[in-house]
């Protein structure tokens, strides 16, 4: 083995990004505790790692950087740095999403507790579910884990789909609940982008381990059958 | 203009150590393809039987067949001949230090027998411009001698010289290892222009050098040809453990 300094360098990436990755899990999953139980506090809690997360998102980067200026990587060592700055990227916005859940539950806070036709946690735990599988399939560096996720994701959309549907209806019909019709319809759409980043992050990790981009394949499949049509 | 390389089961010794073994390549006619590997693996035999330089050794011996253009090199053309088709720059520049400039670029054509005065010196011109160092130079041709020049100048010399015969192949063993990266980087620009009008094959350790300059890139392995492939491919995404063990540094 050579280059060991090299490789080393490679594996504290890879360890920071999945320092990141666990506060950002962590993050999400407090939001959605929070969102189930009208919490606060743990909205706080959110906010504080939401800032950690963002602070590690630029060393992240930055150690990357270096690599790439640095030690000019090849092949597979390149693929694994172009998918850590993605998936960094991914991570931080998770971040995000988990604060804008917790910001809409403190918006909540003088709100009357409403029955409506949203499951929430069974969404959130299917989001949350990628977001652990995909981050698996990085640490083990398993491609087919990877594409489990990728077929996990139209659940989600169709979840979001209905949310929609049903609060919308919600809104229309029952004004009184039109603010908690919003606010469970903004959540949904944050977790919605919560399994969009864990696809994401299973498709770096495709791109890391096989050399295989297979981003956007089913809309470019698509528009290309439409103008063949045409 | 260049043409295609056919090397087919082609393998080499110096003396018992079998160097080169069942190499079959094609090379694309107007490219750059870069030959890359570890120390020792077979890259700079592999150039050296591409203008039967490596028979200049005489406990070297070859078999196979490597046709250049419509050539069998090693079956109906004489060494000189071929040289002058296929010419090679090395990894230092070797210009004649006694001569001046102009001589140096003029040394093939007049060993070849070339003696009108006129078309030599539109020869030297155009050679000199074709290996970008015209500019630098057009005021001292006749009295400045090539050993005057920095180490990137006389590269470049070198390069003029092996142009002035109008080769079809050019190879370049390591043609940018011993010069600082100005002089590098001039000699990379001037293969990516040469490229469309001859084809060129260029043994490099440096890695970046070959994804910046080739169109396709080799990886030799003790004597081997490993892998054959777009210069893309072998850097982003080698189908060869071996290759990526390589090329990112795990061995070599």
């Amino acid at each position: 083995m050579t280059r060991i300094r090299f490789q080393q360098s490679l594996e504290d990436l890879k360890e920071n990004l999945l320092v990141m990755a666990g506060l950002a899990e962590q993050a999400i999953q407090r939001a959605i505790e929070a969102y189930r139980v009208r919490d606060l506090s743990i909205c706080d809690l959110v906010n504080r790692s939401e800032i950690a997360i963002n602070r590690m998102e630029r060393d992240i980067d930055q150690a990357a950087l270096d690599l790439l200026a640095m030690e000019q990587p090849m092949a597979i060592d390149l693929r694994f740095i172009l998918s850590v700055i993605k998936i960094n990227a991914d991570l931080e916005r998770v971040g995000d999403s988990a604060k804008s859940i917790s910001d809409r539950v403190r918006s909540m806070e003088l709100l009357a507790v409403a029955d409506l036709p949203v499951d929430i946690p069974r969404m959130a735990n299917l989001a949350a579910d990628m977001v652990r599988k995909s981050l698996q399939s990085f640490i083990e560096g398993d491609a087919e884990l990877a594409r489990g996720v990728l077929t996990m994701d139209d659940a989600v959309d169709a979840m979001n789909r209905a949310a929609y549907k049903s609060l919308t209806k919600v809104m229309e019909e029952q004004s009184h609940l039109a603010a908690q019709a919003l606010n469970a319809l903004m959540i949904c759409r944050s977790l919605e982008r919560v399994a969009d980043h864990a696809t994401n992050i299973a498709e770096d990790v495709i791109f890391w381990v096989q050399g295989t981009d297979v981003r956007h394949h089913k809309s470019i499949a698509k528009a290309e059958a439409k103008s063949q049509v045409v | 203009m260049g043409v295609g390389i056919e090397v087919s089961n082609l393998n080499a010794w110096y003396g018992t150590n079998h160097t080169l073994q069942d190499i079959n390549l094609n090379i694309p006619a107007n490219h750059a393809t870069a030959l890359i590997g570890p120390s020792g693996c077979g890259k700079s035999t592999f150039v050296r039987c591409l203008n039967r330089m490596h028979e200049t050794n005489p406990i070297a011996r070859v078999t196979g067949s490597v046709r250049i253009g419509d050539l069998d090199i090693y079956a109906d053309a004489k060494p000189v001949e071929i040289r002058r088709r296929v010419g090679m720059v090395f990894q230092r520049p070797n210009p004649f230090p006694t001569m001046s400039i102009y001589d140096n670029v003029a040394a093939g054509l007049k060993l070849n027998g070339f003696s009108n005065r006129r078309e030599l010196d539109e020869i030297v011109e155009k050679s000199l411009k074709n290996s970008a160092l015209w500019d630098e130079v057009k005021d001292d041709l006749k009295k400045k001698s090539g050993a005057s020049l920095s180490g990137g100048q006389q590269q470049r010399l070198c390069i003029a010289r092996a142009l002035a015969v109008d080769p079809e192949v050019l190879l370049m063993d390591e043609p940018a290892s011993a010069l600082d990266p100005v002089s590098t980087s001039k000699i990379e620009d001037l293969i990516f222009q040469l490229k469309s009008q001859y084809t060129i094959v260029i043994v490099t350790h440096n890695m970046q050098q070959a994804a910046r300059v080739a169109e396709k890139t080799g990886f030799f392995l003790n004597g081997r040809m490993v892998e054959f492939d777009s210069t893309h491919k072998i850097f982003t995404n080698p189908s060869d453990k071996r290759t990526e063990d390589y090329i990112t540094g795990r061995f070599g």
